[in-house]
């Protein structure tokens, strides 16, 4: 297991990178802006930190497994993928080109996307497949499935949950990016889900709640994997949407965006604390 | 050999097979003894078995996944299309009590329309085996085949005996110029009954049991439209979206046209009831399906059915 101390500093000049990357495929065409920023940390956690998958072992069976079920934020998957040399960054520049396979939702066409998503709702149960076959074979490898707050409406998450329950995956952990939003307004607003530690513990979990852009709390969080033996692990990581760009922050009305190139080049300072976007684009409705 | 027998000996000797069922044992009751945790029941959660079945696919494994026809193919339908068929992973859909075989269960249980929805997803192929014998003998080679499977599993026996399985061809039972039927599953009985009466009342008639609806045996369609004045479609479906459609489909195809006759529920659920009075108070009897053939009655007996028993 990896040492606590040292690596938080390298970590957040990746996670930096990583909300270039999406701020840059936040125009023509734009992306899901918003949730790509509240997962970004904990995904750039994950693969830099926690999982043993890199770029010489993506087909190996003895690789960790991520599957990414809330989907749209994939372009925080792949400005991990561009900074950790799995996927070169230039391609990053094809964000919706006909000529590439780098679009709103994962596909397995780059390297190291274990599955598609974009429909909620899928992934966890897709994650337990692989966790039940790692126990058929007495495997360790660890299998993460991210899910974002929204996501947790669909009740196939919750049969994942019973089932994972019922088969003790101890090998497998559910992230929630709890960014307290889902498509057109705040979770609490629509389909309440707190208190949702304890939904996740009533249904037989061992849950941790804590910070998703503390590097130091996730690193704790995930060090004591597995949490508890024969429980389904599960993650609530509190996380900001639009982390980063104070002006789309918690925003209910910036889920997705496409900025224009001068919004992108202010946001990018405001990224690194210039001064506050003034944003004049339209706000799309996409849902 | 039966269904079960079959999965046993195959799952046995391949490390590969993993058995599921969303609750629904009555095809697996001994599996999970002989298979140990390589049976898993996921409880009554179709679209949960169906990822966890991508999930076990990717791994490797090839999942033999068992539920009521209906929940299988429509409860499930999106995990089926998006989980199984986007990645044309090796998922196996055995569906239960398809068609005429929910009997008295009522609109719920019915899937008349999996066929249709099934054949719709790309990289899906469709199987309808007419009897016991004819399905032990078309499983071998649809598990084994790479890419994901929808088989309307009927357990019904027959005096039959078939021919061997060729993914993707019909069998040619005989061939008619009066008349051809062409039919799949559990219909392939009554069709039988049918031949011979029609072949008594002196008309040279043709049946084909399409048993691969897809991929479908083109040539089959087409040589009993050809050399047949009257093509009869028979099957527990929809009108909509099953032979019927594909028979159109393919003469289209060919920029073809033929005198056709469709058996099949038209815009419309069956009578719940058991199996053979199903078929009485639908017209799917062997002697009611010859006699609207020949447009008039006759004094032949429809010989009795042996009703299926039904457990979940």
């Amino acid at each position: 297991m990896q040492s606590v101390a040292t690596p938080t500093k390298n970590l957040e000049t990746i996670a930096l990178k990583v909300r270039e990357h999406i701020i840059k495929m936040s125009t023509d065409g734009g992306c899901f802006v918003g949730a790509s920023l509240s997962a970004a940390d904990l995904i750039v956690y994950l693969y830099a930190e926690f999982l043993n998958i890199n770029k010489h072992n993506l087909d190996d069976p003895n690789r960790d497994y991520l599957f990414l079920s809330k989907g749209h934020d994939v372009p925080a998957l792949y400005g991990t993928f561009a900074e950790l040399g799995l996927l070169d960054p230039e391609r990053l520049k094809n964000h919706l080109s006909v000529n590439d396979n780098i679009y709103w939702h994962p596909n397995t066409k780059i390297p190291g996307i274990e599955f598609h998503s974009g429909s909620l709702g899928h992934l966890p149960s897709v994650a337990i497949g692989v966790a039940l076959d790692l126990k058929i074979k007495g495997s360790t490898n660890k299998v993460i499935c991210i899910m974002g707050d929204g996501e947790l409406n669909e009740g196939t998450c919750w049969e994942a949950v019973l089932v994972a329950n019922a088969y003790k995956l101890d090998n497998l952990i559910f992230v929630v990016d709890r960014n307290q939003f889902q498509a057109n307004m705040a979770t609490e607003d629509l389909i309440p889900l707190e208190p949702l530690h304890d939904k996740f513990t009533a249904f037989g979990a061992a849950v941790k709640r804590i910070n998703g852009h503390d590097f130091d709390a996730l690193h704790n969080a995930f060090s004591a994997y597995p949490f508890e033996t024969g429980k389904l692990n599960v993650v609530i990581a509190d996380t900001v949407r639009g982390k980063g760009l104070p002006s789309i922050e918690r925003r209910a009305d910036r889920w997705f965006c496409n900025f224009n190139a001068s919004e992108v080049n202010d946001l990018l300072k405001e990224l690194h604390g210039e001064h506050l976007t003034q944003l004049t684009s339209e706000t799309l409705v996409v849902r | 050999m039966t269904y079960e027998e079959l999965l046993t000996e195959i799952a046995l000797s391949d490390e590969r097979f993993i058995v599921m069922t969303a609750e629904n044992r009555a095809l697996v009751r001994n599996i999970p003894g002989k298979l140990g945790n390589r049976f898993i029941d996921t409880g009554i959660t179709e679209q949960t078995m169906i990822g966890a079945a991508a999930g076990l696919a990717l791994r490797g494994r090839i999942p033999v996944v068992h539920a009521l026809a209906s929940f299988l193919s429509m409860r499930a339908f999106e995990f089926v299309r998006t989980d199984a068929g986007i990645p044309n992973l090796p998922i196996k859909l055995s569906s239960f009590i398809p068609g005429f075989l929910s009997d008295g269960n009522g609109p719920t249980h019915q899937a008349l329309e999996d066929i249709s929805l099934m054949r719709g997803i790309p990289n899906m192929t469709v199987f309808a085996p007419a009897d016991e014998d004819d399905l032990v003998k078309m499983l071998p080679q649809i598990w084994n085949h790479p890419g994901p499977s929808y088989v309307r599993i009927n357990t019904c026996k027959t005096a039959h005996t078939h021919t061997p399985f060729e993914l993707g061809k019909a069998e040619i039972i005989s061939t008619g110029d009066d008349v051809t039927i062409l039919t799949y599953g559990l219909l392939f009985e009554q069709a039988l009954i049918a031949v011979e009466i029609l072949k008594n009342e002196g008309l040279s008639v043709g049946l084909v049991n399409m048993r691969s609806l897809k991929p479908v045996d083109e040539r089959a369609i087409l040589e009993a439209t050809r050399n047949s004045s009257l093509t009869v479609t028979l099957e527990d479906h929809f009108l909509t979206g099953g032979l019927y459609s594909i028979v159109a489909e393919v003469l289209l195809k060919h920029g073809l046209t033929a005198n056709v006759l469709p058996f099949a529920l038209n815009e419309r659920w069956f009578k719940p009831t058991l199996l053979p009075n199903v078929l009485q108070h639908e017209g799917f009897t062997g002697k009611q399906i010859a006699e609207k053939i020949l447009g008039y009655k006759t004094f032949y007996r429809q010989p009795e059915m042996a009703v299926p028993q039904f457990s979940e």
